[in-house]
């Protein structure tokens, strides 16, 4: 039984970066509880010998010859951007 | 001329009967009168579609045209299509206008397609029931109470209701097949790595893959050819040479060996379900085909395996969704990490919200072993069933869900339970399979799929086998009464 509390919520949405709603805390720690109670069922399965399957073809890694393939599309690429100025990206100051 | 499949109306434009500019007009027309019953697109594109079309008109007339020219399709909204709102049914990319389009898109271009629109789809495609999207609930032609199904459930019920001659899906999990069951057509999830991912916004990315959604096999083998193959913009695309899917529809179905797995019949499937799918086969043996039951032991494995997997690679994925580069940004941030914690929290909806949480946590130091790298181990167990069952049958049957269109509403409150009904879909995302929906029946006037799953690159023999199918039976002919 793995059971998710108020604090382990808090602890992975601030690993995630991810805002919720303190009100809803409860409900996600069940909700996440549950489905890891759902994924408990995954240690009833021997795997000791066996690969993990990263790829559902085992393909690997495909290289290519390393030459310039994109041209620079910046203010294209920029008129998303919430905030841009002299072609950056503009966050909150981080260094002080 | 609403009523025709991609094939009568490629014979109609060559034919002169009428242009692709009539064509999309009617269309847009039907879309303007009927979606506001069903919400199936996020965005309708009149004048891009009149443009395409009118192109592919002056095409034709010089003699260049590509294999779907002038046909107009619904792209879902998942795809980047340039200059065009690419949401992925998110709050959070509601303000990205995509700078470039998905290779899928391009090839569509290419070959002569009109785009009518992207159509709406659960977030970031994390649903089984249309009702995570941002954009609101999408509504089953057959049953406005009704899901769609998900994610792809917008493609699926356009196509249902006649407002699109055909749309394109995503499934990472069953969505292009669990909805094609939903609504009464036919859905293609090729081989993983068969259509390029390249400009398709990833949920998780060693499952994701594009595939037709359509009223035939045949017009999904028409939208296959022009979508499959390898490209170099996508690091999994697969170098395996793309055959005519339309040069062997007609196969005979004579000695074709099917089995059915007996743990997809088993407790949890709806009686009813149960009996359309089991006079499907019968269809097939009358035709000639061999049946079989076969075992897939590890198929109990396949919903928790894939809510490891598929959230590891969610969170990871929507990462790149920090309120900086593109989509939504907060009010006002006071530091980087209010920056990045606000936008995220008000960008994402529940459902997503929930997976990356799962995610974040089976990959979190100290986790990672006892969770991911377990459910690729198990992942191998039922990709291993698959081989050992494809030694003795050609192709795998049975129900593409274990019930049909569920009620707008009834499983909201309950996680668990909406995963489930992916239970007979999930599997195949997991060994790379390509699988398919057709249409075999109805229960209570809500449609129900079988099932069809191949061997890696059988796309060809899966086509050929529900095209046979539709030449017997006229379930794929049906269409909703409110949308005939």
């Amino acid at each position: 039984m793995s059971t998710l509390d108020k604090s382990d919520v808090e602890k992975i949405a601030f690993l995630a970066r991810l805002g919720i709603d303190e009100q809803d805390i409860p409900e996600y720690a069940t909700n996440l509880s549950n489905i890891l109670d759902l994924v408990e069922q995954l240690n009833s399965a021997d795997t000791d010998e066996v690969k993990p399957m990263a790829h559902p073809l085992d393909s690997v890694q495909r290289l290519r010859t390393d030459v310039v393939t994109e041209v620079n599309d910046r203010e294209n690429l920029q008129a998303n951007a919430p905030e841009v100025e002299a072609g950056l990206f503009l966050v909150p100051r981080v260094v002080e | 001329m609403h009523k025709k499949t991609i094939a009568e109306l490629i014979t109609g434009l060559n034919a002169g009967e009428f242009s692709s500019v009539e064509l999309t007009q009617t269309y847009l027309d039907r879309i303007n009168s009927l979606d506001e019953k069903l919400n199936s697109f996020i965005t309708v594109t009149p004048e891009l579609a009149l443009e395409q079309a009118k192109q592919a008109d002056e095409q034709r007339a010089a003699g260049k045209a590509g294999i779907l020219n002038g046909i107009p399709l619904a792209q879902k909204d998942i795809f980047c299509t340039k200059g065009v709102k690419t949401s992925c049914g998110s709050k959070m990319l509601d303000p990205f206008i995509s700078p470039y389009n998905a290779t899928a898109i391009e090839k569509f271009n290419d070959s002569g397609a009109v785009m009518l629109g992207k159509t709406n789809m659960d977030e970031f495609a994390m649903g089984s029931s249309n009702e995570t999207s941002w954009y609101g609930p999408v509504k089953n032609p057959w049953s406005l109470d009704a899901v769609p199904g998900g994610s792809s459930g917008g493609s699926a019920a356009a196509v249902a209701a006649r407002l699109t001659p055909a749309a394109t899906g995503t499934d990472t999990g069953g969505s292009i097949r669990q909805p094609a069951s939903f609504c009464g057509i036919t859905g293609l999830k090729p081989t993983y790595g068969r259509v390029s991912r390249y400009g398709m916004i990833a949920f998780a990315s060693s499952l994701d893959q594009a595939g037709p959604m359509t009223r035939t096999a045949e017009d999904a083998a028409i939208m296959l050819n022009v979508m499959a193959g390898m490209d170099p913009r996508d690091s999994t695309s697969v170098d395996e040479a793309v055959p005519d899917y339309t040069a062997s529809l007609n196969d005979t179905m004579e000695g074709l060996k099917i089995g059915l797995p007996k743990e997809y019949f088993a407790e949890g499937l709806d009686d009813s379900v149960a009996r359309v799918v089991e006079a499907a086969v019968k269809e097939y043996e009358k035709m000639g085909a061999v049946v079989s039951e076969i075992s897939l032991p590890n198929s109990k494995l396949a919903v928790p395996t894939y809510y490891i997997i598929a959230p590891s690679e969610c969170s990871s994925n929507l990462s790149r969704m920090d309120g900086v580069r593109f989509g939504h940004r907060c009010e006002d941030p006071k530091d980087l990490n209010d920056l990045y914690i606000r936008s995220r929290g008000e960008g994402f909806g529940a459902e997503v919200k929930r997976r990356i949480l799962i995610g974040t946590y089976a990959l979190s130091e100290g986790f990672y072993d006892a969770y991911y790298v377990k459910a690729q181990k198990t992942r191998r167990l039922i990709s291993n069933d698959f081989n050992r069952a494809f030694e003795k049958v050609d192709v795998i049957m049975g129900p593409a869900a274990p019930s049909t269109a569920f009620d707008i509403g009834e499983l909201t409150d309950d996680p668990i339970t909406m995963y489930l009904s992916d239970i007979y879909t999930i599997a195949v995302n997991l060994a790379g399979l390509p699988g398919m929906s057709i249409p075999a029946g109805f229960v209570n006037n809500r449609p129900v799929g079988l099932q069809l799953i191949g061997k890696h690159f059988a796309e060809s023999k899966l086509l050929n086998i529900a095209h046979k199918y539709q030449q017997q039976t006229d379930w794929h002919t049906k269409a909703p009464e409110l949308f005939s």
